[in-house]
């Protein structure tokens, strides 16, 4: 029985996570295993509901957790097939232990992940702390700012996942709630069109490919292990951000829709920038156009691809503006925030002397305001008017209480 | 469906199908490598493997060598079931999307785990696995222990039994709970067939293997494997054990259909006491104390127990 093809408007009020689940319809997805979690369930929802009316073809296996979730991708990628699920928060933190597993075997799996605060205290709502528990699992990681990246994104995700000269697999991360349940104008592809960008799933060393028996999952010890993780973060490191950026030019000639490995807002002349991630680069877009209008030369980069973290781009990005506001929406337990560092870590031997401070927002899912980055951006310019960073270097923005700050 | 193979003789047997090699690590006289032949020996079809973490997978999976002439797999102690599941559910979807290389062919889906990777932190994967129909087969290699990691107890020792996280000692006489009975947790699930099997019953054995790959829906197989490490008995003894195993009753032979209707498989012309069977293994060495003995005669009378409970059931076809 052949599925049906689904009739789209040019433009569709979808919210990101119903956005995410028409692509997967639209990549075809052979197998997914899945394990429900707000805010991440109605992308699997949806998949299940397409199959249901013929929208797709395929197997839906729904399991007993996020941990068997991923075991089942693991198994049905390695079987040799085009594979995805999603998550969030808790579920992310169970599946932890099989994200390593995924990307040490070198399978092209997609993962949504709506990004949700961790327990305790448990809460729903977004924010960033789950996606660093995966940040070194050896997955491609894409972000999306709305609903529209998190259709488009899939797309890329496949694309690069699914290359054999990649063959690791992909995360696209969207905001949970402010972008998995906001709808908006999301421009779609015809199911034709978003196939064929995507293509045929080509197997590679496929379980049910008889003739060649494969063995996956070996054993290796101090004589061999190197070599494996070492090759798989080579070609992380040099294979990736080159394979995304051509995904990205396919994909605008295809869509007309843009997309770049650390996305630049008015940073040619810019004085003073925030680096940030989600939500949050839109707001801050915002903010940096009426600062512009009271004279504050403010540019925003938003990051685009968490891993492999493209730090030429961010030092390229970063080269001339004097003061820098890394954003973290995660709670950084006992550290500065993860963009911080990687910022800092991005600039180290850069030929700059930007100043550069952190800030710890929207924990559980709290607001970050246009009056909050207001101020953030004075406070930026008041930096660079002084010429060193006339406030503490780390600081909790909208926190209730006394005002926390570190270092 | 194919062909179920013909099997005539044990020696014909045992070299009819080399997809399991002989080259690999594991200790001398361990009876997993025997179950793996057993099994997979008993179908000519091809085989998608999966192996969870333990000996198995640690002595068979060398970088850069494999013992296994079949896909196989290993992602980790607790998913092995989950990723042959996984496997399944490709096949299935690339038939309905006729995308398989090889259309004509009739997989089976085997998983093999030990008792602590089935019974202990792979029971959840395994239960979802039986609950949802899966075509597959989940294969403990029953060596009552984690053997793996040096020998720590699981929810399979048996009460008694000295391990190195229930170790006999002045005050203890080792592992103070009951095997846990997988087999009727799993038949519980209403599966279509779950059995208990033994190397040494290799008839027994291919019989249940080929119905298990007959039907349709998940299987589950408990496979008593004698560990000359861990139950410290001298390598060339391990069909002994086997035997002492089967013809004491501490592990009877057993297959139950669809989650009723009981049937015994085997019936020892001349049961062995459980004595003898303890006294056989090192791990049960201190039960020999004067101290400890009324355990052996709790042994005897919960195995006795335990056989007249399954004829019962077996009577009465539940
Ligand atoms: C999540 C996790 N916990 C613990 C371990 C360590 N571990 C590996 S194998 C093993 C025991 C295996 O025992 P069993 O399943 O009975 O197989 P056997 O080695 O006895 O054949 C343990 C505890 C692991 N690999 N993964
Ligand atoms: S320790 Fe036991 S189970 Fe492991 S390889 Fe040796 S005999 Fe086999």
């Amino acid at each position: 029985m052949a599925f049906d093809k689904m009739e789209l408007r040019d433009i569709e009020v979808w919210d990101g996570n119903f956005a995410a689940a028409q692509a997967m319809r639209q990549c075809q997805i052979d197998v997914v295993a899945a394990y429900p979690i707000t805010p991440s369930t109605p992308i699997v929802e949806g998949y299940a509901k397409f199959l249901a009316d013929n929208y797709v073809e395929g197997e839906f296996v729904m399991v007993e957790s996020e941990h068997a979730a991923m075991s089942g991708c693991i198994g049905a990628a390695a079987a040799g097939g085009r594979v995805a699920t999603a998550t969030s928060s808790q579920g992310f933190a169970l599946m932890v232990e099989t994200l390593y597993q995924a990307s040490g075997m070198r399978l092209p799996i997609v993962l949504n992940v709506v990004n949700r605060a961790l327990a305790a205290p448990l809460n729903v709502n977004g924010d960033h702390s789950d996606m660093y528990l995966g940040r070194d699992s050896g997955w491609i990681q894409l972000d999306a700012y709305c609903p529209q990246d998190a259709y488009d994104l899939n797309f890329i995700a496949f694309k690069v996942a699914e290359d054999h000269e990649v063959r690791l697999p992909c995360m696209v991360h969207q905001d949970g709630f402010m972008t998995s349940h906001t709808a908006q104008g999301v421009k779609t592809l015809t199911d034709d069109q978003g196939y064929n960008f995507v293509g045929d799933f080509k197997p590679m060393n496929d379980m049910l490919d008889f003739e060649h028996p494969v063995t996956h999952g070996v054993q290796t010890e101090e004589d061999w292990h190197f070599e494996h993780k070492a090759r798989q973060h080579n070609d992380l490191m040099t294979k990736v951000l080159p394979k995304i950026q051509t995904a990205f030019d396919e994909f605008e000639k295809l869509s007309g829709r843009k997309y770049n490995i650390v996305e630049e807002y008015d940073m040619a002349d810019a004085d003073v920038a925030v680096v940030c991630m989600g939500t949050s680069v839109e707001t801050a877009r915002e903010v940096a156009t009426e600062m512009r209008a009271k004279g504050i030369k403010a540019g925003v980069v938003g990051i685009r691809v968490i891993r492999p973290f493209p730090f030429e781009q961010i030092k390229d990005a970063l080269k001339d503006v004097k003061a820098i506001g890394a954003l973290d929406r995660s709670s950084p337990n006992g550290a500065p925030g993860m963009l911080f560092n990687e910022i800092a870590g991005a600039l180290f031997n850069a030929d700059t002397n930007a100043l550069l401070s952190g800030y710890v927002y929207g924990l559980g899912g709290r607001d970050l305001t246009k009056a909050h980055l207001t101020d953030l951006f004075t406070e930026l310019q008041a930096n660079v008017d002084a010429g060193k960073v006339t406030t503490p270097l780390q600081q909790f923005i909208g926190v209730r209480g006394p005002k926390l700050s570190f270092l | 469906m194919s062909e179920m193979k013909k099997i005539k003789n044990l020696k014909e047997f045992s070299t009819s199908a080399d997809r399991f090699e002989g080259a690999n690590l594991l200790c001398p006289g361990c009876a997993h490598s025997i179950i793996v032949r057993e099994v997979l020996n008993a179908t000519n079809d091809d085989l998608v493997l999966s192996a969870s973490t333990g000996c198995l997978e640690v002595c068979t999976a060398v970088y850069p060598y494999t013992s296994w002439d079949a896909s196989w797999i290993h992602i980790g102690f607790e998913n092995g079931s989950t990723a042959v599941a996984g496997a399944e559910a490709m096949h299935k979807a690339l038939a309905r999307k006729g995308r398989l290389k090889q259309p004509d062919r009739n997989p089976k889906f085997v998983s093999f785990a030990g008792d602590g990777a089935s019974y202990d932190i792979g029971f959840q994967w395994i239960s979802g696995c039986m609950e949802r129909g899966h075509n597959i087969m989940h294969v403990v290699l029953d060596n009552e222990v984690y053997a793996n990691t040096g020998g720590q107890r699981s929810s399979s020792t048996p009460i008694g039994g000295s391990t190195t996280t229930s170790p006999a000692g002045r005050v203890s006489y080792g592992e103070k709970q009951n095997k846990k009975d997988m087999v009727s947790i799993m038949a519980s699930h209403g599966i279509p067939y779950s059995a208990q099997v033994a190397p040494n019953k290799w008839k027994d054995m291919v019989k249940k293997i080929q119905h298990g790959f007959a039907v349709d829906g998940p299987v589950f197989i408990n496979a008593v494997s004698p560990c000359t490490t861990e139950w410290k008995f001298d390598p060339k003894d391990t069909m002994y054990l086997s035997d002492l195993s089967t013809d004491s009753l501490v592990f009877p032979l057993y297959e139950i259909i669809d989650g009723h209707e009981l049937n015994i498989t085997y019936r020892p012309k001349n049961v062995v006491p459980v004595e003898e069977y303890l006294a056989a293994q090192g791990r049960f060495k201190h039960l020999f104390k004067d101290e400890y003995k009324h355990l052996i005669k709790e042994w005897q009378e919960r195995v006795d127990k335990n056989w007249a409970y399954l004829n019962r059931r077996e009577e009465a076809r539940v």
